[in-house]
């Protein structure tokens, strides 16, 4: 059994992984798939309608399934349910509770927004739950609202967020926060209602039709009418009355769901089914993709399974003509989302460096085999996932600060299994699978300001320089977390665990010492190949700007650990200390000079990670203290210092 | 070699003095990278970098409390040197150490180099528009332009610091003194009218009685809007001319009316508070420039500008297309596309930064240095391994 244990655990990721490419299916007779993979134009960015609901959700309300907490089963089946709902059916997504406001953040918005202590108050049917509850494994308090909970309050709202909004972004107080993001989701929220067809409108499908069938007579009497010629009164009065309708959804609408038309000059022009709709009073016929969406809504509302899911078809078919390459990638994005591929690997990563832990205390070599191939099949999973994105962004892996925190995690944890290749005693796996988890957790954390593909900047166009300097920059982050991780093992197994022997501590030193050098080298030249594309782009090399100076800090910080080895002013410890400092190094580098507020925006996970980032660094100077200890108090080291002096210990461990 | 001598030595090669200076230069880096906050990016890099010693102001009084970056980079540029020398020897396994040094010493003259000569200024030029100078980000001049001759413009330009001094100024072609009486790097402008309380304005003539100049604290953040203003008086040899108020509002802001006097002698005159020039042995005109954006946002996709450049000789005389990381360079200056105003006028970075080609040779000399000198530690490490291996097997 404890033969095949590395293969079956080996087996067990590969089909938790495996499971992702199952395509996914529709859990009731209307075809949501097919709906979420229509692609729509969003921020300049072709995407599946699944996007959307996935990044809106996560913006509204910081997680992608719509539940009650008191309520087992989610609300909505899917991401694209909630948004059928949002788009076609308002009234009902009225009342899903997907607006998050925290009374631990802001309690004053909590009253603000008129939400009672009963309404926030969650009382639990069983009493399993309601103990559950008492130990604070499930929540006391409600945290999501509806859009019904909320409408009351937002005149108030609206007078606050007037107040709120000139204050400098840096220093508005949690409830001004509190105010803008909300008012912010609102205003998200009701555009997304008024994409496709006017909110609240039950039969807007037949007054289409019936326009459609006077609209030639009705353009006739409005140029009449602005000509001064006699004309239709009531014929004009009518088109006038739904043409109002039309500007209202182009003004509001948050998708561009019509492509444009095969003569358009700019073939990236898509447009909202408002101004499309208005363009009919040009053309005399009103244009098809608002009518199927239309349709589309008329039978969700009716709950005519086939025939929606027939104008879903027709809208692909159309879509097919012209837009093959778009809607195959559209098709491959939700797919994409559906498969998760970066949860998978967290929860493998957090599983390997368990058993990786594990195996320094027992069964050494068959636990270690098993984190090996968790940490691989996870790595497999993240490479798919960076890959995917890379394709349908056509872009090199690092364009924002989300996607260097996937390839920070991804940079790491390659080096990691080739440590552990060479050395096989668990340290790489371990060091993988915490480096691994804890940046996948920071790039969920990003995800929750939206969309993660956006579209690059005129000044970041260049693919050159990003798959260069920006690339070898952020593995050089990656390196130096690693060897700050690899020295808190160190640190942690030489104190608290007798599991730091002579052989496993020269080992260690020896891949800090390896990977150190590595970052040295992917930093330097990183930050260097910075300075050229500034040099290129603006005419100077070097700028003293917060994240030049902070990739020029790591740069010396490792320059600093390889010179004081070599002058032989630090020996095993001391590299070990030194390369933890190096983890405060980099995450400001990394986060802290992006809340320097110079000409740069703080969002609301930034105000969070402010915090994180200063536990963060509190934590590693306590550890730093902690390496700092006596050598007869750490435990590996006790029987030894007992036989010898402590100073001769230090030399020879 | 006797004792201080030697001691003298082993400091300046000492590995302990390049950590304990690259300690340094990180604390500096740190704190200057905090007080952009405050100071904006330009007076940090003079409070701290460009400097011998970081000055903090007890009252009056500036005390050095932390050494520059002159005195950081200086010393760590001797040590680096002076290890090397007494250190040298030219065997393979120290080739990478040196190379990669050699790239560390190039990229620090390199960056003394751009400190010194370096020249930034940008070109503003709208649609069919012809301009043969460059202006100033940060420096101001005041002109006084002799307009008599419809053809030809003779001007006198005085620099801001002159301004500052406050010396009066006598100049063969002015047939007045200008006395500067006082300069200020930011003010707000109000009109007397909305203001009727506000002192008397020390401007005699011109728009300046018309309006309030209040100083106001320099605004050090990046795309702050500061509005530098002097009052000039100008004393002829009959007596005073009168005191103007002028002041430098970017012209997309607002245009002020052009200030315009004459002299008994019968010139007439222009005096105006300007941008620093550089004028060019050519000129550049805008003929198209483009702009786009993603459909449905305002985020950027690309800008771009046909220019036509020509020399007055006709020399040179072609079409050239500056657009984002594409930049012109010509006659040792680099021209940037920077940023738009608008549909129809662009705005060029203009540089002249002599050593711009030492990072990319100090790049390549490190990592080629760098390369060299982990592979040898990890072919080593390899063969060690594998040497290990054996024995054990057997």
């Amino acid at each position: 059994m404890k033969k095949f244990l590395p293969l079956l655990v080996l087996l067990a990721a590969l089909a938790y992984v495996g499971m992702s490419l199952v395509p996914p299916h529709n859990t009731d007779d209307f075809d949501l798939v097919g709906f979420g993979r229509l692609p729509v134009l969003v921020n300049g960015r072709i995407k599946p309608l699944d996007t959307v609901a996935r990044t809106s959700l996560l913006i509204l309300q910081g997680r992608q399934r719509v539940a009650d907490p008191t309520i087992p089963t989610p609300m909505v089946a899917s991401p694209a349910e909630w948004l059928a709902d949002v788009l076609f059916a308002p009234a009902k997504a009225d009342a899903y509770p997907t607006f998050r406001i925290s009374s631990t953040d802001s309690p004053e918005l909590v009253s603000l927004m008129g939400l009672t202590d009963e309404q926030t108050k969650i009382s639990y049917d069983n009493a399993s739950s309601r103990m559950m509850a008492m130990a604070d494994f499930l929540p006391k308090t409600r945290s999501r609202f509806s859009f019904n909970q909320l409408a009351p309050k937002i005149p108030e709202l609206d007078k606050q967020y007037k107040l709120a909004q000139p204050v400098d972004a840096a220093v508005r107080t949690p409830f001004q926060k509190g105010v803008i993001q909300l008012y912010d989701s609102l205003v998200l929220y009701q555009r997304l209602q008024h994409s496709l067809v006017p909110p609240g409108e039950d039969d807007f499908l037949s007054r289409l039709l019936s326009l459609q069938k006077t609209l030639p007579a009705g353009v006739e009497a409005i140029r009449a009418k602005q000509a001064g010629q006699p004309y239709d009164e009531e014929l004009a009065k009518q088109m006038l009355e739904v043409g109002n309708e039309f500007v209202l959804l182009d003004q509001y609408s948050y998708l561009r769901a019509v492509p444009p038309a095969a003569d358009a000059k700019d073939q990236t022009a898509w447009s909202n089914t408002g101004s499309a709709l208005l363009d009919g009073y040009g053309t005399g016929r009103l244009n098809p993709t608002a009518l199927t969406y239309a349709a589309m809504a008329q039978t969700w509302r009716a709950h005519q399974a086939d025939q929606f899911n027939h104008l879903v078809g027709l809208q692909r078919d159309d879509l097919q003509k012209r837009f093959a390459p778009q809607l195959a990638k559209s098709d491959a994005e939700a797919r994409f989302n559906a498969a998760e591929p970066f949860y998978r690997s967290t929860i493998l990563y957090a599983f390997a460096f368990f058993l990786a832990v594990i195996s320094w205390l027992k069964w050494p070599e068959t636990l270690g085999r098993c984190a090996f191939y968790l940490v691989l099949v996870a790595f497999l999973a993240a490479t798919a996932g960076i890959a995917t994105r890379m394709w349908l962004e056509g872009r090199p892996p690092v364009t924002n600060l989300y996607s260097s925190a996937l390839f920070v995690g991804w940079g790491a944890v390659g080096l990691c299994l080739i440590l552990e290749q060479i050395h096989r005693n668990g340290i790489g796996s371990a060091a993988a699978g915490m480096v691994g988890f804890i940046t996948l957790i920071i790039a969920h954390m990003l995800s929750l300001s939206g969309d993660t593909l956006e579209m690059m900047r005129a000044v970041l166009d260049t693919n050159l320089w990003l798959a260069t300097h920006v690339v070898v920059v952020t593995s050089g982050y990656a390196s130096t977390f690693l060897a700050g991780f690899l020295a808190l093992i160190y640190i942690f197994r030489g104190v608290f665990t007798r599991s730091l022997d002579k052989l496993t501590a020269d080992t260690l030193t020896r891949m800090v010492y390896g990977i150190v050098c590595f970052a040295t080298l992917c930093s330097l030249v990183g930050t260097v190949l910075g300075g050229i594309w500034a040099d290129q782009s603006w005419g100077r090399f070097w700028g003293w700007d917060p994240k030049e100076n902070g990739a020029l800090i790591i740069v010396i910080w490792n320059a600093i650990i390889l010179h004081a080895r070599a002058g032989g002013m630090i020996k095993q410890r001391g590299l070990m200390c030194m390369a933890v400092f190096g983890n405060i190094v980099t995450s400001w580098s990394w986060f802290g000079v992006n809340m320097l507020g110079i000409g740069l925006h703080s969002y609301g996970f930034m105000d969070a990670a402010f915090w994180w980032l200063l536990v963060f660094v509190i934590s590693q100077i306590v550890i730093i203290v902690l390496a700092n200890l006596p050598l007869e108090k750490w435990r590996s080291f006790r029987s030894v210092a007992t036989v010898r002096p402590a100073g001769t210990a230090a030399a020879r461990v | 070699m006797n004792a201080t001598v030697r001691q003298f030595r082993d400091f300046f090669v000492s590995l302990r003095l390049t950590v304990v200076l690259l300690g340094l230069s990180i604390i500096l880096i740190f704190a200057a990278t905090l007080d952009q906050v405050n100071l904006g990016v330009w007076a940090v890099q003079q409070k701290y970098f460009q400097t011998f010693f970081v000055l903090w102001k007890f009252g009056e009084v500036p005390v050095p409390i932390f050494p520059g970056g002159y005195f950081v980079g200086g010393l760590l540029f001797v040590n680096l040197i002076a290890a090397h020398v007494y250190r040298f020897k030219l065997t393979w396994r120290k080739a990478g150490i040196f190379l990669t040094h050699l790239g560390v010493i190039l990229l620090l003259l390199g960056e003394l180099f751009s400190g010194l000569m370096q020249e930034e200024y940008n070109m503003r030029i709208e649609e069919g528009e012809t301009k043969n100078y460059a202006e100033s980000y940060q420096f101001y001049e005041l002109a006084i332009t002799d307009t008599t001759d419809p053809k030809f413009d003779d001007v006198v330009v005085i620099p801001k610091e002159l301004l500052e001094k406050g010396a009066a100024i006598q100049h063969p072609k002015l047939p007045f003194r200008v006395v500067p009486k006082a300069f200020f790097s930011n003010i707000n402008l109000g009109r007397r009218s909305d203001e009727p309380t506000a002192p008397p304005s020390p401007a005699t003539t011109g728009f300046g009685p018309n309006f309030v100049a209040t100083p106001i604290a320099f605004n050090y953040k990046p795309d702050a809007l500061n509005i530098p203003a002097a009052y000039v008086e100008l004393a002829g040899p009959e007596g005073t001319l009168g005191t103007w108020l002028t002041v430098y509002i970017p012209p997309q802001m607002m245009t002020m009316p052009p200030q315009t006097f004459s002299t008994p002698d019968g010139h007439t005159w222009k005096i105006a508070l300007r941008p620093q020039r550089a004028y060019k042995p050519y000129a550049l005109t805008l003929l198209k420039f483009s702009h786009d954006v993603y459909a449905g946002t305002d985020i950027p996709k690309n800008f771009s500008s046909r220019i036509r450049l020509a020399t007055p000789d006709g020399r040179d005389d072609h079409e050239v297309l500056i657009y984002m990381n594409n930049p012109l360079r010509y006659a040792g200056l680099t021209f940037f596309q920077s940023g738009y105003d608008g549909d129809h006028t662009t705005v060029l970075q203009v540089v002249r930064n002599p050593g711009w080609v030492l990072p990319y040779i100090a790049c390549i000399l490190m990592a080629v240095g760098l390369v060299v000198q982990f592979g040898i530690h990890l072919t080593g490490f390899f063969r060690k391994r594998r040497a290990a291996a054996v024995p054990a097997a057997a």
